[in-house]
């Protein structure tokens, strides 16, 4: 059997990735070893959260799924820092583990171009360098032009309780048992990473009345910029706080040699940011209490999601420990905690189009990366979809700046930097933040995605009337005056006697006080909520936001300062050896890309600067 | 970086012994085919090996030498230093021997340079060094010292800490917002501490000024009407006839400088041409001039004659820039006193006689007094001294007054950190060190995340 591409996974990285496959036009397989797994949620409910919320969104403004999908699968949604700046807002929803797979597989069973195989990938088929196909364990051959691996935590996965363990992936799946190494012939570094989940709990056990609830927002929210919110507001559920106390963490304390992480009984290396609740007692010893949260897993089953007590103890103790919680003395555990390890490659070995280094038309996603995270993989399944599908086209691949987006910043990171733990993304990552908000996704990436055929004519249409709206109330309000003799309630409230001369309504918005509300009425055209806010963001921040600007105008010349890739390294005098050393183990595209390997000095840059003007001055037309 | 240097280290001249210095990668093989003695590709490191140095069997000299193998050497590459006797001739011929034998002559700066490429030291450092060896008074040589020990690092690292730790707290609020036992960031806390960091790198910038005076010295314009006797001032204190002294008016015409010491710091003394109007082209350059380096000095003297009346022109001068210090120095006192000097009033005052240098101690303590030499001479050495240090941070306190006003203006605390994460790369670049990473590590140790 022959595709154009083949995706060997069906989470959240291999949907996006096959979906944005088969759009291009691709005959694509996605091939998984569980159907019913299809974009299954094994662990945490939630889809967003800050600075993932606002990857969905740029999903959603590229043409893939997982935005849409999740506004018709959750429990609950709110915007997060809902009381800070826009730059750090960002949405997260509930998700409902029935209902969001199901709608994703019926989202991938309409696209006519793609099939749906269930199967155990063992092999690769591998000739010149080049990627030919794939062998399942049963010994089938399929064959095609371009490959994307999305296979999560499932290349020699180990469950681990204590000091039992075994081999077997999320939900006892079996796992991929000769991949990673068929892998690591091939010259890819393979990594041991860990991560865990916590305990699952019956709701009908659980004394609510000494927690402490969290709803969700009482106004609408979607991720994607083209469906209105089809939820019940009223019908969403409920989430609670729960805290640690001295007590558990004197139990833990007294186990800790049980534990698998403690004793010694796991190798790979955890998140330092999703700690399991072991690692923070230890850690963190004079902290008296640890939040935890109850959530709905599915409005078609009871379970209840204990976040944030993650950890890898015997069953024995994990019952002591959730009994000393307040509110869960009674509880039944319908399902123990347990901590997974699993292979990954070594993401420095791998280009920023997401193609590996190493053989040709290989591309990578998700997990297998190095990172951890729902969006952070579906976010690179979608890039690994797109440039597949360029690369067969013979196009150059699609790589978003670290100005353009937080997928950007992710796949920038990974192939920069590489990993040590499970990667995620947060907004502190981003040196650009203020520019990459929830509210101009569409703004920032739309074009992107309508280019390599995403996004629909209609779609792009809908962009554009929203680009002129901006660019209309910008010149609105730059050319309404308002004077004392025609203030309206909320500016006489503001400003009293103190406006003589007439204030454009532009001038005024730079008022912390002044809200945009307060102008609509001045205004000749009527706008969208998001087209006013979007507006009053640029107008209100403008200082902030052409400081931002202007170091990203910095970071472009230096982008385009492209390194020829087939620079010797060790020809370059006088570059610090530990410099030299990463820079052979990076090859970096640009020299901005340089710039951020850590190890590589603002000396050393200035040296490769020069060797690049000497030698290459030709072939690069930059300086 | 591959390269193997040479250099003398040593001043070139006749002295006891001299130094010259290689690194590289194969300066031990390099010295060996050109030494006789021990074979030293095969001795320990950090060893003090006797022989002689021979061109093709013919001996050039009885030497030591030092063999020091990477990394713990002040480059972090293989170092061999020969000591050999003094002498043009013989050391130069050793550098002839080694450059023939596949070393480069070194670039000026360039092991330092070395030293800094390999990660030995930072950049305030490999400053220091070069300050160390171009110091030229003890208090410049402290200076240095403690610069290479890394103290100004330090202070620099210090503040870089308290940002980054604010930073870390703002981050946690905008990364995790539903850790309710986090700190909640409000505009009150987050100015407290913007205030400290201001006040810090204020102190850091007014230390600035000393840091110059102890590098750079203090530049003195000597002035007055002609012929009042400024070059008999200067040449007593410089203990030598210098610029030429006649009495007649206007003989000198250049600015001539030199340099003394007190209490080892330098002051830099700048005989100006006598100011007055003149027709003569050539005293008209020199009087010019002399304007514009009383302007840019930080010292003024202004040398007046007991036995004249004050002019309009003396009052002009004692006016000429009412920022720089100031001192009178009133000569010929041996001579009868016709000067008004009611109208000197709130000016320092010295009284003397330049033909037999009565006063000029005098003048020299209140020099020392109107600088607080006495202070910076018992003071850690902290100071900032050059222009690209100082401007950093300038810039620095620049984001850090603009974060305090977007503060006043409830701005959202995520623009505020903009500029806090500014003001801290700004201060990284001082000590060469930019990176992103410090934050998370910073973020993750302090707080406890994750759901």
């Amino acid at each position: 059997m022959k595709y154009d591409i083949i995706v060997v996974g069906g989470g959240h990285a291999g949907c996006e990735a096959a979906n944005a496959s088969a759009k291009q036009g691709f005959k694509t397989a996605l091939i998984t070893s569980n159907i019913n797994n299809i974009a299954d949620m094994p662990c945490n409910p939630s889809i967003g959260g800050t600075a993932k919320g606002i990857v969905v969104r740029e999903i959603d403004a590229l043409g893939g799924l997982m935005g849409r999908i999740a506004d018709i699968s959750h429990l609950q949604i709110k915007m997060l820092n809902s009381g800070k700046g826009p730059a750090v807002k960002s949405l997260r929803a509930q998700g409902d583990k029935v209902t969001y797979p199901k709608n994703m597989v019926n989202a991938l069973r309409e696209i006519e171009t793609l099939d749906i195989i269930e199967a155990m990938v063992e092999n690769l088929i591998v000739e010149d360098e080049t990627i030919k196909g794939i062998i399942t364990a049963n010994g089938d051959k399929y064959l095609c032009d371009a490959l994307i691996l999305t296979t999560g935590t499932y290349l020699k996965s180990k469950i681990l309780v204590g000091s039992t363990s075994k081999a077997e992936g999320p939900h006892g799946e079996e796992s991929s048992k000769h991949l990673s190494d068929e892998l690591k012939k091939l010259g890819f570094n393979i990594l041991r990473l860990k991560t865990g989940t916590p305990q699952r709990l019956d709701p009908n056990t659980v004394d609510y009345s000494v927690l402490t609830e969290e709803l969700g927002d009482d106004v609408p929210w979607t991720f994607s910029f083209d469906n209105p919110p089809s939820y019940d507001i009223e019908k969403q559920r409920k989430c609670y706080l729960v805290y640690t106390n001295e007590e558990t963490h004197r139990i833990i304390r007294e186990n800790l040699t049980k534990s698998a992480m403690y004793g010694g009984y796991a190798e790979g290396i955890g998140p330092r940011y999703c700690p399991s609740i072991e690692d923070k007692v230890v850690r963190f010893s004079d902290k008296e209490r640890h939040q935890l949260f109850l959530e709905p897993e599915s409005n078609f089953y009871p379970d209840l999601y204990l976040q944030g007590f993650s950890t890898s103890m015997p069953i024995d103790v994990q019952e002591k420990m959730v009994h000393s919680l307040k509110g869960l003395e009674n509880v039944k555990i319908l399902k123990y905690a347990y901590a997974i390890e699993y292979d990954a490659i070594d993401p420095l070995q791998m280009k920023p189009s997401l193609e590996s280094k190493i053989i040709k038309n290989l591309y990578t996603a998700g997990q297998i990366n190095g990172t951890s995270g729902y969006e952070e993989a579906a976010g690179q399944g979608l890039i690994a979809g797109i440039n597949a599908g360029l690369n067969l086209k013979g196009k150059d691949p699609l790589i978003l700046k670290r100005n353009e987006s937080y997928i950007g910043v992710l796949i920038d990171d990974l192939v920069t930097k590489g990993t040590k733990e499970p990667y995620r993304l947060l907004t502190s990552r981003a040196e650009y933040r203020l520019i990459l908000r929830h509210d101009n996704a569409d703004l920032r990436l739309r074009q992107y995605g309508y280019e390599v055929g995403l996004i629909s004519e209609e779609q792009i249409k809908r962009l554009n009337k929203k680009k002129s709206d901006i660019e209309t109330l910008t010149e609105e309000l730059k050319n309404i005056k308002v004077s004392k003799n025609n203030l309206n309630e909320s500016l006489k409230e503001i400003f009293e006697d103190t406006l003589n001369n007439g204030y454009t309504l532009y001038n005024l918005l730079k008022r912390p006080e002044v809200k945009i509300e307060y102008l609509v009425e001045y205004l000749n055209n009527k706008y969208t909520k998001e087209v006013l806010d979007i507006v009053e963001i640029a107008i209100k921040y403008e200082g902030y936001i052409a400081k931002t600007n202007r170091e990203v105008e910095k970071l472009l010349k230096l982008e385009d300062k492209k390194i020829p890739k087939d620079i010797d390294y060790d020809k370059v005098m006088n570059i610090a050896s530990e410099a030299r050393q990463k820079l052979k183990l990076v090859r970096p595209e640009t020299i901005a890309q340089a710039t951020r390997i850590s190890g590589v000095n603002p000396a050393d840059i200035s040296i490769l600067s020069v060797y690049l003007k000497k030698n290459y001055s030709k072939d690069t037309n930059h300086e | 970086m591959n390269e193997n240097i040479c250099a003398i280290s040593t001043s070139l001249g006749v002295g006891a012994i001299s130094i010259v210095r290689t690194s590289g990668p194969d300066v031990v093989s390099i010295v060996n085919k050109i030494f006789k003695g021990n074979d030293l590709t095969r001795v320990n490191t950090h060893t003090v090996n006797y022989g002689f140095i021979h061109d093709n069997g013919e001996i050039i000299d009885e030497v030591l030498v030092m063999v020091m193998r990477a990394p713990k050497t002040f480059t972090m590459e293989d170092v061999v230093e020969i000591n050999c006797h003094g002498g043009i001739a013989t050391t130069n011929k050793i550098l002839e021997l080694l450059i023939s034998n596949g070393c480069r002559l070194a670039e000026r700066g360039e092991f330092t340079r070395k030293a800094y490429l390999n990660g030995r030291i930072d950049l305030i450092e490999a400053e220091g060094i070069n300050d160390l060896i171009l110091s030229d008074t003890d208090a410049n040589r402290k200076f240095a010292v403690s610069r290479v020990m890394g103290n100004l690092s330090k202070k620099i690292e210090d503040n870089r800490n308290i940002l980054v730790g604010l930073q870390a707290r703002l981050e946690v609020n905008f990364d995790y917002p539903e850790e309710t036992d986090a700190e909640d960031m409000t505009h009150s806390i987050v100015i407290e501490e913007l205030k400290k960091i201001e006040k810090s790198l204020k102190e850091l910038l007014s230390s600035a000024k000393d840091g110059k005076i102890i590098k750079d010295g203090i530049n003195v314009a000597i002035i007055g009407r002609p012929n009042v006797g400024k070059s008999s001032i200067l040449n007593h204190l410089l203990d030598e006839k210098k610029a030429i002294v006649t009495d007649i008016a206007g003989t000198t015409r250049d600015i001539v400088e030199g340099s003394i010491t007190i209490d080892g710091i330098k002051l830099n003394l700048i005989d100006t041409a006598g100011i007055r109007e003149t027709d003569d082209i050539v005293e008209k350059i020199g009087v010019d001039k002399s304007k514009e380096e009383a302007l840019n000095a930080d010292l003024i003297i202004l040398v007046l004659n007991n036995n004249e009346e004050i002019s309009q022109e003396d009052l002009e001068l004692l006016n000429i820039n009412s920022n720089v210090n100031k001192i009178v120095f009133i000569n010929k006192c041996d001579l009868d006193k016709k000067i008004d000097e009611s109208k000197l009033e709130g000016n320092i005052i010295v009284r003397g006689n330049t033909i037999d240098t009565y006063g000029l101690d005098e003048l020299k303590n209140k020099i020392k007094e109107m600088f607080n030499l006495n202070k910076i001479n018992t003071g850690d050495y902290n100071y900032l001294s050059n222009a690209r240090q100082i401007a950093l941070v300038k810039n620095a306190l620049e984001s850090i007054e603009n974060a305090m006003t977007s503060v006043e203006n409830e701005v959202p605390l995520e623009m505020i950190a903009q500029d806090i994460s500014d003001a801290y790369s700004t201060l990284g670049e001082i000590i060469g060190s930019t990176y992103k990473d410090e934050l998370l590590d910073e973020l993750f140790s302090k707080f406890c995340l994750g759901k």
